[in-house]
C-alpha cells in the first residue's frame, strides 16, 4: 500500500475544477463563433435579395423607400467621419495626458489622476450621449450657429473624449516600461526633460503607442449610443461635420427600435451592416496586436 | 580642474557622503574604489549632478569645475552634462541606429547639417574603437551589436557632445573579460583628451587604469593618492585591508 497513494474520488478539486474552469471559457469562445455564425448566416439571406457589388459601392442608403436601396457607402462614410474628428480630440489629448503622467507627474498627481481617468472610462456612453446632445452641440451652435441639433462634429468631440482614458492609459503603460537606463543616458549627454520624453521615451514606446491609438480609434467606429443620440439618423455622403449624418451602428440601433417587419430585406440589412461593422473593427484589433508584437522593443541591454 | 570641498549628501536622512574633499587633475584617470554602499557612485553622480532627480538628495559643500560652481542656482544643468559626459553600468544604447545614437547628443544641441553629423559620428566612433566594426552598419540598430560593442557605443555617444569630462560608473561590470580589456584600453587613450572619473568595483582594473585612487567606505573618503601607493603603501590600515581582499 503506497501512503502516497492517489483518493480515486471523481470529486478530487484537481480533477474536476479544470474542466470546470474549461467550460467557463468556452462559454465566450463559443459565444463570439455563435455571433459570427449568425451575422453571416443572415448576412448571406440578405445578399440573396441584395448584390455584394451594389452593397458596398452604392452611395444611397434609403432602405425605408418604395424602391429601397442599400448602398452602405454613406453609413461607412459617417462612421469614418466620427472616427477622424474624435481622433483629431482624443490622440493628442490622450499622448500627451500619458507623457505628462509618465515623464513629468509627481507619484501624487498621478495616484489621484490615473483613478479619475478610469472613472472617465466607467461612465455608460448613453450619458456621454445625451452630455454631446444637451451640453456640446448647444456650444457648437452658439460658436457656430448653422450647427444642425444633430450633428457630426459634437458626437466626435464626445467620441473622442470617450476614448482619451484608453489611449492615455495604454499609451502611459508603454511608456513606463521603457527603463529608467535609457532616460539615464539621454539626461547624461544634457538632454531637458521634454526632449527625453520627445525624443527617447515616445520613440521608445511606439509600438505600444500606435496599438493604443488603434484600439481606441476601434472604440470610436463601434461606439453607438453617442453617435445614435447626437450624430442624427441622417444616412449621407457629407464631409461637413456640422451636419446630421449616420454611422453603421446608429443605423443598427434605429432598426432594432423601430418597427420593421422581421425577416423583410431592411431587417435583414443589419446583418449587412453588422459585419461590415465586426470585420472593420476585426481588422483594427488584429493591426494593433499586430503593430505591438512586430514592432515589440526588448530594449536590448 | 574637478575641486570638491568639503562635500556631505544625504538621501533623506541617511548620510550617504561625509565631508568629502578632492582635487581631480586635467586630463588624469581617477578612480573610486570601496565596497558596495559606500558612497563611490553617489559621488561620481554628483559630478554632472544625476542626484538631482532623486527628490530626497540633499548636497552640501561645492563642486567647482575649472573654478565654476556646479550648484549654484543658475547653473544650467543641461550644459553641465554636456561637459561632463557620462557612462553607465549597463550598456543603455537608445532603440534606434548606431548612427542615431551617437547623433542623438549633438543632435539636440543644435547640429543639423548632416556632413557635420557624419563628422561628429565617424570620429566619436572612432574615438570609441569601435568604428572599424561598425562603418558598415550604421543604419542598423544599437541592439544588435554586442554587450562590448553597445558599451563603446555609448562611450561614444557620451563623446559625440564633446565633453571634457567623462564619469564612468562600473563600466564594463556587464562585460565578459576581453570586451572589459578593450574598454580599459581605450580609456587610456581617451585620457589624452579627457579627464576620466572610473568606479570600479575590480581593484585590478582600478590598479590598471589609473593614475590616482580614492578609497571610500561608509561615505567617507578613506584614503586618496596615486594609484601605485593605494595598492603597495597604503596609509591608511583599513585601506590595506580592503586592497588585500580582507573585506569588500
Amino acid at each position: 500500500m503506497n501512503a502516497f497513494k492517489r483518493k480515486k474520488n471523481w470529486y478530487s478539486s484537481d480533477r474536476v475544477m479544470p474542466k470546470v474552469l474549461l467550460g467557463f471559457s468556452l462559454i465566450s469562445i463559443l459565444t463570439t463563433f455563435a455571433i459570427v455564425f449568425i451575422l453571416l448566416k443572415e448576412s448571406i439571406t440578405f445578399f440573396s435579395s441584395v448584390s455584394v457589388y451594389d452593397f458596398f459601392t452604392g452611395l444611397k442608403w434609403e432602405p425605408l423607400f418604395a424602391e429601397p436601396k442599400f448602398g452602405v457607402v454613406p453609413l461607412i462614410l459617417g462612421t469614418v467621419m466620427i472616427t477622424f474628428f474624435s481622433s483629431i480630440v482624443a490622440l493628442p489629448v490622450g499622448l500627451g495626458s500619458a507623457i505628462y503622467l509618465s515623464e513629468y507627474a509627481p507619484d501624487r498627481v498621478r495616484t489621484i489622476v490615473k483613478p479619475i481617468l478610469e472613472i472617465l472610462a466607467g461612465i455608460p456612453t448613453i450619458v456621454y450621449g445625451f452630455f454631446a446632445l444637451t451640453f456640446v452641440t448647444p456650444i457648437l451652435q452658439k460658436i457656430i450657429p448653422s450647427t444642425e441639433v444633430f450633428n457630426a462634429l459634437s458626437a466626435s468631440i464626445v467620441v473622442g473624449i470617450m476614448i482619451i482614458p484608453m489611449i492615455s492609459s495604454l499609451s502611459e503603460d508603454a511608456m513606463m516600461a521603457v527603463p529608467r537606463a535609457l532616460r539615464n543616458g539621454a539626461y547624461a549627454v544634457g538632454s531637458t526633460k521634454l526632449e527625453v520624453a520627445i525624443k527617447v521615451v515616445v520613440p521608445a514606446a511606439l509600438s505600444g503607442i500606435i496599438a493604443s491609438f488603434v484600439l481606441g480609434l476601434s472604440r470610436a467606429v463601434g461606439e453607438t449610443m453617442i453617435v445614435a443620440l447626437a450624430a442624427g439618423l441622417q444616412p449621407r455622403i457629407s464631409f461637413n461635420p456640422l451636419e446630421s449624418i449616420e454611422t453603421l451602428t446608429a443605423y443598427i440601433v434605429q432598426v432594432s427600435a423601430g418597427d420593421i417587419q422581421y425577416g423583410s430585406v431592411e431587417y435583414l440589412s443589419i446583418y449587412a451592416v453588422g459585419i461590415t461593422l465586426f470585420a472593420i473593427t476585426l481588422g483594427m484589433n488584429l493591426l494593433a496586436n499586430y503593430i505591438s508584437s512586430k514592432f515589440r522593443e526588448d530594449y536590448g541591454g | 580642474m574637478i575641486d570638491i570641498q568639503s562635500l556631505d549628501l544625504f538621501y533623506g536622512e541617511f548620510h550617504a557622503l561625509k565631508n568629502v574633499s578632492m582635487f581631480l587633475p586635467e586630463k588624469s584617470i581617477t578612480a573610486f574604489i570601496g565596497p558596495s554602499g559606500c558612497g563611490k557612485s553617489t559621488l561620481l553622480r554628483t559630478l554632472n549632478r544625476m542626484n538631482d532627480m532623486i527628490k530626497t538628495v540633499k548636497i552640501k559643500g561645492t563642486v567647482t569645475i575649472h573654478g565654476n560652481n556646479i550648484y549654484e542656482p543658475e547653473v544650467n544643468v543641461e550644459l553641465l552634462r554636456k561637459r561632463v559626459g557620462m557612462v553607465f553600468q549597463q550598456p543603455n544604447p537608445f532603440p534606434k541606429s548606431i548612427y542615431d545614437n551617437v547623433a542623438y547628443g549633438p543632435r539636440i544641441h543644435g547640429t543639423k547639417k548632416k556632413s557635420e553629423l557624419d563628422d561628429i559620428v565617424e570620429k566619436s566612433l572612432r574615438d570609441a574603437a569601435l568604428w572599424d566594426e561598425v562603418k558598415g552598419d550604421l543604419k542598423k540598430s544599437a541592439y544588435g551589436l554586442s554587450g562590448g560593442q553597445q558599451q563603446r557605443l555609448c562611450i561614444a555617444r557620451a563623446l559625440a557632445v564633446n565633453p571634457e569630462v567623462l564619469l564612468m560608473d562600473e563600466p564594463t561590470s556587464a562585460l565578459d573579460p576581453i570586451s572589459t580589456l578593450k574598454i580599459e584600453e581605450l580609456i587610456q587613450q581617451l585620457k589624452e583628451k579627457y579627464t576620466i572619473v572610473i568606479v570600479t568595483h575590480n581593484m585590478q582594473q582600478a590598479g590598471r587604469v589609473s593614475d590616482q585612487t580614492a578609497f571610500f567606505l561608509n561615505g567617507e573618503m578613506v584614503e586618496f593618492s596615486e594609484t601605485d601607493t593605494i595598492f603597495s603603501n597604503p596609509v591608511d590600515q583599513r585601506t590595506e585591508d580592503y586592497v588585500t581582499g580582507r573585506f569588500g
